[in-house]
């Protein structure tokens, strides 16, 4: 933490002991609550000036003039940056060398691939004439029609989905085992465009001095940002200093350096001054990424028993005209239901828009809905009950793979979770429940899972002799907790006190943390920092335990424990000596120690590494109205081990929300004559509001897992929306009768058909 | 043309000098007066992240013409915590983790300190989520939010006074 921060006084705060575990509050909460947390944007260095972006206005086409006469002579405007007048790159921002690498819209042309996309950036002395510039820049278009959404074109099947995996995997033999079952399911769902909408827009703010370049910026990956942006501008990784002390938010669109950001550091380098560019809400619909459509047909086989004999998900998504990202929705369906024989396909078509790329759980979130939806109509189909064809179900080994799992408590997350809800009391049939208003009542569940994965990272630990401890990784804290959490783990590593434990992360000039994704952060970094500290503590105890002054001389084979500041011999903990005690008689001020962490190969190859959890949700429909009101939701999820457990629970809270979000709120709506988003504003792009929040239960259930890694840690940020999505939409369907196949669901789709 | 204006912010008198009409409350706070903490998440009215006390209400800041509010007095989040102190709402927040990434948390604050002042939610944590719904929340700590506001709202009658409630100011 930077050396400003000053902690709280509230008591959750003093632990003394292991740390690890414990539900203190963020250690940066009170930056966070006096508006003293400095976020991109609110960085101010001397002689600044204000970037604004222009972007397009149609979805495809070329700009054909723009008036910069107009816009120079506007008071206060210093220089437009177009396609005509801007800095060389050192790379061609349409190059691409690796599977990270998107390509970007650096005003290379005078191509419009999607709306909202840059085309110019005006630069000036305040911000108001920047905005008054870009407005005078009055853009001409020659246009051409677009082409929108799933059915915009051919589709053809992707070389790979996500990043790398094979668009087509098939165990057993599915079209044989569906023509054998008793039973056949055929459903089709679709799930529309969404806008990670972060609260903190994009933002940057970029100095240049020669070739070294500094700036503030939201990032979730500052290792990857420093090597893209070194590649466009041609200089050296280490000559880019990145502060990235608090994001206000990601969900994803901020793991890869956007256009927007880049165009900032462009413009800093036209004029020759440090320039602040920070995107308005309606441009963050186009460069920033999004999360794809999709339309998935699942096919199900099983017996009237209600076991499953196969299960076939296919997903078609949307990909832009100029770049590869395919939503990996079907394979949410390798791991969750026992089917002897699995498919799974995708197909892809392109449209004019921005590049879709990762979103809050992507492929797991659009695909859980789909796949829980079918699963309970499966149920239904066979007069069972929900929680009852997935037990039926249960895969005790991976079902794609047959590989045992590292550790799966999902059947303890079934059974706390449906006692806490009060399942049982569930009717099998729809619409028969009602609450004293005369609302229908609807109960539903769904299963949640999200990969246990993890990164590379790096981290250095310090023993100073007064024995206070420094660990230092360039993690990212984009709300999840990271400042806690992993100070947590610092501390615990170092063998010290939290208070005396300093903890550094958010600028690039730190060892390399990986990238805050994939719900692997915490184990990535954490496992880096755990092991940089056993390396620093292995150094002390090798001065220690070779000077025969010291009381742990010869403990050699024994071995020690650090605790509280000092290292005991672990055959008689009352022979121990203090850190700085050791340093102090090797005439040392501190010592080093590094680590590292990175997946072990061997156990990715034996076991398949999983968090699960289960999610039962209660919705209120109004019988006359349709309006649906979540108004209940209980998760309980097995992550593997809690850091932290106040912030944990912060996370699945905050999934759960986005599930509610997906399955009844939040869609982007796409003009399809034109190609623009018709609601690109927080107004009309809905995300729940607090009185769109229901009551909320979390459940924490105890799960070990000795292979994942030292620590346990499979990783809690994406989970919650997996799951959650599927029990609010199954909940409509147990509350009116009416299976709404696609998202969201609005209060027109139950009405029709109940009327009919 | 310049345009003259005199403001109390946070206590402090501040004379303005504009050479834009357009300038916005929030714009002036964050941009020329390097007050940062408010916060700026969609420049219209849409999320609440800039919410001020102006004369004691709650306002959009973003939706304010600087021009407009000549006179007026400004709390904003970097004047809620006085004398070293938290405000009751402040620590509540952390208490109860009512923020994840923070970038909402300065306009929350300010809402839930308008809203308690308002005298309107009798602590009903309906109400509380009624009047705390102009304040998006993207990584939806609003359970923490709701708790929050509550925490504090009897923390704040228990000490007498809907408004001061501060340790220091007691």
């Amino acid at each position: 933490m930077t050396s400003e921060i000053s902690l709280s006084t509230v008591p959750a705060h003093t632990r003394h002991g292991s740390n690890i575990g414990q539900p203190l509050t963020r250690r940066d909460g009170v930056l966070k609550v006096t508006g003293a947390a400095t976020y991109a944007a609110d960085n101010h260095p001397e002689g600044m000036l204000f970037a604004v972006m222009a972007t397009s206005s149609i979805a495809r086409g070329r700009v054909v003039a723009l008036d910069v006469d107009a816009a120079k002579a506007h008071p206060g405007v210093v220089d437009v940056m177009t396609p005509a007048h801007k800095p060389e790159l050192a790379m061609d921002p349409d190059a691409k060398t690796n599977p990270f690498m998107f390509r970007l819209d650096l005003l290379q042309n005078d191509l419009v691939r999607y709306a909202h996309q840059p085309i110019a950036v005006v630069v000036a002395r305040s911000l108001e004439a920047a905005t008054e510039g870009a407005a005078l820049l009055a853009p001409r278009y020659e246009e051409e029609p677009a082409r929108v959404g799933l059915d915009a074109d051919e589709s053809f099947e992707p070389a790979a989905i996500g990043i790398g995996s094979p668009a087509r995997i098939e165990r057993g033999d599915v079209e044989a085992a569906l023509a054998r079952a008793e039973h056949r399911l055929e459903a089709t769902y679709e799930t529309p465009a969404q806008y990670h909408n972060a609260m903190e827009p994009h933002a940057i703010v970029a100095a240049w001095d020669g070739d070294t370049l500094s700036i503030d910026t939201p990032s979730q990956g500052l290792a990857m940002a420093q090597g893209r942006l070194a590649g466009l501008f041609g200089i050296a990784p280490e000559n880019i200093h990145i502060r990235s002390p608090f994001l206000g938010g990601g969900f994803g669109s901020k793991g890869l350096v956007s256009g927007p950001q880049v165009l900032g550091i462009m413009a800093a380098k036209l004029v020759g001054r440090p320039v602040k560019l920070v995107l308005r809400r309606d441009q963050m619909y186009g460069p920033v990424g999004h999360r794809p459509p999709t339309r998935q047909t699942l096919r199900l086989g099983f017996d009237g028993e209600g076991k499953l004999s196969a299960l076939h998900h296919h997903a078609k998504t949307v990909s832009s005209t100029f770049d590869d990202f395919f939503e990996p929705a079907a394979d949410i369906s390798h791991t969750l239901y026992a089917a002897p024989a699995i498919l799974t396909s995708h197909e892809a078509v392109r449209a004019d828009i921005g590049t879709p790329l990762f979103m809050r759980a992507p492929g797991e979130a659009t695909g859980s809905i789909a796949l829980e939806g079918a699963i309970d109509e499966a149920a239904f189909a066979c007069g069972m009950d929900p929680l009852a064809f997935r037990l039926k179900n249960y895969a005790e080994v991976e079902p794609i793979s047959g590989k045992p799992f590292s550790s799966k408590a999902l059947r303890e997350c079934y059974r706390q979770g449906a006692e806490r809800f009060g399942w049982s009391r569930r009717t099998i049939e729809p619409r028969k429940m009602r609450d004293e208003n005369g609302y229908l009542v609807g109960w539903g569940m769904g299963t949640a899972t999200f990969p246990a994965l993890m990164f590379q990272a790096e981290a250095r630990a310090v023993l100073r002799r007064d024995g206070s401890g420094v660990m230092e990784t360039g993690a990212h804290d984009m709300g999840q907790g990271a400042w806690t959490a992993l100070a947590q783990i610092a501390a615990d590593a170092l063998g010290l006190d939290l208070d005396r434990t300093e903890f550094r992360a958010g600028t690039s000039d730190l060892p390399d943390a990986g990238i805050a994704g994939g719900s692997a952060h915490t184990a990535t970094a954490g496992m880096a920092i755990h092991n940089a500290g056993a390396d620093v503590v292995a150094k002390l105890a090798a001065l220690a335990t070779g000077d025969e002054r010291s009381p742990l001389f010869g403990a050699g084979n024994a071995g020690v424990v650090a605790r509280e500041g000092r290292l005991h011999r672990r055959d008689d903990e009352s022979r121990s000596e203090g850190y700085g005690d050791i340093l102090a008689r090797a005439g040392l001020a501190q010592i080093e120690g590094k680590g590292s962490a990175a997946p072990d190969p061997s156990v990715q190859e034996t076991y398949a590494m999983h968090a699960h959890g289960a999610v039962f949700a209660e919705v209120k429909v109004d019988p006359d109205l349709g309006q649906v009101r979540a108004t209940r939701l209980v998760g309980a999820f097995a992550a593997g081990r809690v850091i932290n457990p106040r912030m944990v629970r912060s996370q699945f809270y905050g999934g759960m929300i986005w599930g509610i979000s997906f399955a009844l709120h939040e869609h982007a709506v796409m003009d399809r004559r034109s190609g623009r988003i018709l609601n690109a504003d927080l107004a009309e792009y809905h995300i729940p509001v607090n009185a769109d929040v229901p009551s909320l239960d979390a459940l924490m259930i105890e799960e070990h897992d000795p292979h994942v890694n030292a620590l346990g840690i499979k990783g809690v940020g994406e989970i919650g929306i997996t799951g959650s999505a599927g029990a609010v939409a199954n909940a409509v369907w147990h509350a009116t009768g009416v299976r709404v196949r696609h998202f969201p669901i609005g209060l027109d789709d139950l009405l029709v058909p109940a009327a009919a | 043309m310049t345009f003259s204006i005199s403001l109390t912010v946070n206590g402090v008198r501040r004379d303005v000098e504009l050479d834009n009409p357009r300038v916005t409350l929030l714009d002036l706070l964050r941009e020329r007066l390097q007050l940062t903490g408010t916060k700026k998440g969609c420049d219209r009215g849409q999320c609440g992240a800039c919410t001020v006390l102006v004369d004691g209400r709650r306002i959009n800041s973003c939706l304010a013409l600087a021009l407009s509010h000549d006179g007026a007095d400004i709390r904003t989040i970097e004047g809620v915590a006085e004398g070293g102190h938290l405000h009751p709402v402040q620590e509540a927040f952390i208490a109860h983790d009512a923020l994840q990434c923070g970038f909402c948390t300065p306009g929350q604050i300010m809402s839930a300190i308008g809203l308690i002042q308002e005298g309107q939610t009798d602590g009903d944590p309906e109400r509380v989520r009624e009047g705390m719904s102009g304040n998006l929340c993207r990584c939806s700590a609003y359970a923490g939010i709701t708790e929050a506001v509550l925490d504090a709202q009897k923390k704040l009658a228990e000490a007498g006074g809907t408004d001061a409630g501060r340790r220091d100011a007691a």
